[in-house]
């Protein structure tokens, strides 16, 4: 199959067979990073934007390294220190960088819905670094290669998500992309932070986390936001963690060959502790060397790369 | 002045034939059913038109004072006069607010000189729209307002609400309430539900609009007082207004023609023009709301006319205030709800007319001799595309931007003065 798309946006516009498409090539961009000299040639002159409007350490620094490996000549900007700060609108910001003839823009924005309005509006190529509650495909992209990666497949697995599934894009993009795949997902959260409408997402929803854990082949836990506490989604960290923690315990009872993994950053001695994020299980050093490939994969298809895998 | 040869719409007095109306010092001093009269005085040929009582839009921001960039009373009236809009009563969230005389002696008197239309005044019920202290309703009447209300400042505090309803009916000030509990939904911008999920934007619950449905109806029933509920949107909250009406409380409501022809789909796309409040429904609210109009329930139709500079709109959703245009594409969207919803034009053509006259105890909505002659007339068989130039708000945030329009107001008369004609 071919790649045919300018921007990626939101994993819910992706079809099975394109998500397949970017694990596969994955790989083949994942031994670029292995190499003594980890630079190739494929993007040279091109230009790629990094607009991170919220602060990002792994997203941005992820992509960075995946152009420059690419070879594209890379801008980062983020939201202080530059005139978003002074009140100018982002579709001014946007309209000006554009102007700038970049090839792919590469955002990170508080609100919903920009980058798809860019992608609608901007010649370039856009990319998703995370909207608002919307989207995080890069995400979950490198999510599910990593799970193919240690498992072979992604069909039958038994994934659980663990945490506020209402303001994460990351569980957005995720569900609905192991879905595709043909995984199970298992959505675990108080009733607080699951949002309107769940119950039509396909997975599984619990709000006891003890039952869902014999049963799951991985359990992926999402970052506690403190905000949330203020805005009193729930009661209280200790009571949050004895409810929906990762701690030894729970970590005993997961099934053999499962696997840990967090999205990052993550709240030690909140959602997961030191002795399950550390453990033999943990897979999440892995989910962020993979991030690396599957931008580079990403960059190399928005900028008019051709897929040569059938 | 004479209106000829055009089919009369006048639902207050069940007129729906061919007829001649004859104005005279703006007043309506005959309508003739059978024959046409020789005169010589000028003739306005309405044959093809449908002739109707001019529109009264009970809900409109004109932002004078305070938000002139936005829209003002000259800018506001003349996209009401194309509308074929003859009354309009216009909300207080100006700047100053309009919760004393000096604020409403400032709007009428600057209706008085720049408006082509008739502009009424809406005063608040508490000072500064703050939801502690009544404001002036008393003098304010006696200034020119014809209703009061807190709009998209719902009084939070019941027991203020009880003493506002109280106080105008005192004065003989209906009371028009926009029900939403700030305390559900405070960061919602779109209706709550799967799509606001999947969107990734908080959703506003129909809840939030229901809950205070039912605080004011149960408010209206122990008073004994009458509520006007303004912009219904959940079917829901209609079921609540249909029980009280049947056992007898004094609510009526009205309804948007944005909640009637579009649903919580249009937000997909992010589109500003799409963020309002109360937000889009799902289709089954929209049908509720129809169904509501054919069976009576819904007593009138307003625009919720809410005009935000490009700037304000051309914002994230997210940030983007609430709020859409009107007044142009009233009459339109009343035109389209009979055509595709085979509701009868004349029960429609009550909800902008004689219902809102009544709720608001005011002159007009009917073509009755010896009431002012406000009309309206409409060309069924005209259609045409709302584009940014037709706009003639100061603000072009409508959701029907590029729509093609069936039925076109090619005349409007006020007091027997000609205030619209293309």
């Amino acid at each position: 199959m071919n790649w045919s798309r300018k921007d990626v946006i939101a994993i819910h516009d992706l079809t099975a067979d394109e998500i397949g498409l970017v694990l596969d090539m994955a790989s083949s961009f994942k031994e670029i990073s292995k190499r003594d000299i980890k630079k190739v040639p494929t993007l040279r002159g091109k230009t790629v934007v990094l607009l991170f409007y919220e602060p990002s350490t792994r997203t941005r620094l992820s992509f960075e390294i995946a152009a420059k490996r690419l070879s594209a000549d890379t801008v980062a900007l983020s939201a202080s220190g530059s005139s978003f700060s002074k009140g100018e609108t982002i579709m001014d910001a946007v309209y000006n960088v554009t102007a700038m003839a970049p090839d792919c823009i590469v955002i990170r924005y508080p609100y919903a819905g920009i980058p798809a309005k860019m992608a609608e509006l901007l010649p370039c190529s856009v990319i998703n670094g995370g909207d608002g509650f919307h989207e995080h495909p890069t995400q979950a992209l490198l999510d599910m290669y990593t799970l193919r990666e240690h498992f072979g497949r992604l069909e039958g697995l038994t994934v659980a998500i663990v945490g506020d599934i209402m303001h994460s894009r990351v569980a957005r993009s995720n569900v609905y992309g192991l879905k595709k795949m043909g995984a199970n997902v298992v959505l675990v959260a108080p009733k607080t932070l699951l949002p309107p409408g769940v119950e039509t997402w396909g997975a599984h929803i619990s709000t006891e986390f003890d039952p869902v854990i014999p049963e799951a082949d991985a359990i992926m836990m999402l970052r506690v936001q403190k905000e949330r506490l203020n805005e009193r989604f729930f009661s209280g960290e200790r009571e949050y963690s004895v409810f929906y923690g990762l701690n030894k315990r729970r970590v005993d009872m997961m099934k053999d060959g499962a696997v840990i993994m967090h999205p990052g950053p993550m709240n030690r001695g909140v959602e997961i502790t030191h002795d399950a994020a550390d453990c033999a299980r943990s897979i999440i050093l892995d989910q962020v060397e993979n991030g690396v490939a599957i931008r580079m994969t990403l960059l190399y298809l928005s900028m008019g790369g051709t897929a040569n895998v059938d | 002045m004479w209106i000829k040869g055009g089919t009369i719409i006048d639902p207050a007095n069940g007129i729906e034939q061919a007829g001649d109306i004859h104005i005279r010092e703006g007043l309506i001093a005959d309508v003739c059913l059978n024959g046409s009269r020789e005169t010589d005085e000028e003739v306005i040929d309405a044959a093809g038109l449908w002739v109707l009582p001019g529109l009264i839009d009970m809900h409109v921001h004109l932002r004078e004072p305070g938000f002139e960039y936005k829209e003002d009373i000259t800018s506001g009236s003349r996209a009401a006069a194309a509308g074929g809009i003859t009354t309009v009563v216009c909300m207080p969230n100006t700047n100053p607010v309009n919760d004393n005389p000096s604020v409403t002696r400032y709007i009428v008197e600057k209706a008085r000189h720049k408006a082509l239309i008739r502009v009424l005044p809406a005063g608040a019920i508490t000072r500064g729209l703050q939801g502690t202290e009544l404001s002036e309703m008393g003098l304010m009447k006696a200034a020119g307002i014809v209703a009061v209300t807190d709009d998209g400042k719902t009084v939070a505090d019941a027991g203020i609400m009880r003493r506002g309803m109280e106080y105008a009916a005192t004065f003989e000030l209906p009371v028009i309430s926009h029900c939403q509990d700030k305390s559900l939904g405070a960061s919602g911008v779109m209706n709550e539900g799967s799509l606001s999920s999947r969107l990734g934007l908080a959703g506003i619950p129909s809840l939030a609009e229901d809950v205070v449905i039912s605080r004011d109806t149960l408010l209206a029933r122990y008073t004994g007082l009458p509520i006007h509920i303004t912009h219904v949107s959940t079917s829901s909250g209609l079921e609540i207004i249909r029980q009280a009406k049947d056992s007898g409380v004094r609510v009526s409501c009205d309804v948007t023609p944005h909640h009637l022809l579009l649903t919580e789909e249009r937000v997909r796309g992010y589109d500003t023009n799409a963020k309002m409040y109360p937000p889009l429904r799902r289709e089954e609210d929209r049908l509720a709301l129809i169904e509501g109009i054919r069976s009576g329930i819904v007593d009138c139709i307003a625009t919720d006319h809410a005009p935000h500079a490009r700037d304000e709109k051309d914002l994230d959703f997210d940030l983007a205030p609430f709020g859409v245009i009107g007044l142009q594409t009233l009459l339109p969207a009343i035109y389209r709800l009979h055509r595709e919803y085979d509701i009868s034009f004349s029960r429609l053509l009550t909800c902008v007319t004689i219902n809102p006259a009544r709720i608001l105890g005011i002159e007009g909505g009917s073509l009755s001799p010896g009431v002012r002659a406000d009309i309206t007339l409409f060309d069924p068989a005209a259609s045409w595309v709302f584009t940014r130039e037709s706009v003639l708000s100061k603000s072009e945030n409508s959701p029907f931007l590029g729509s093609e329009m069936h039925g076109r107001v090619v005349l409007t008369i006020v007091e027997g003065r000609i205030v619209h004609r293309i």
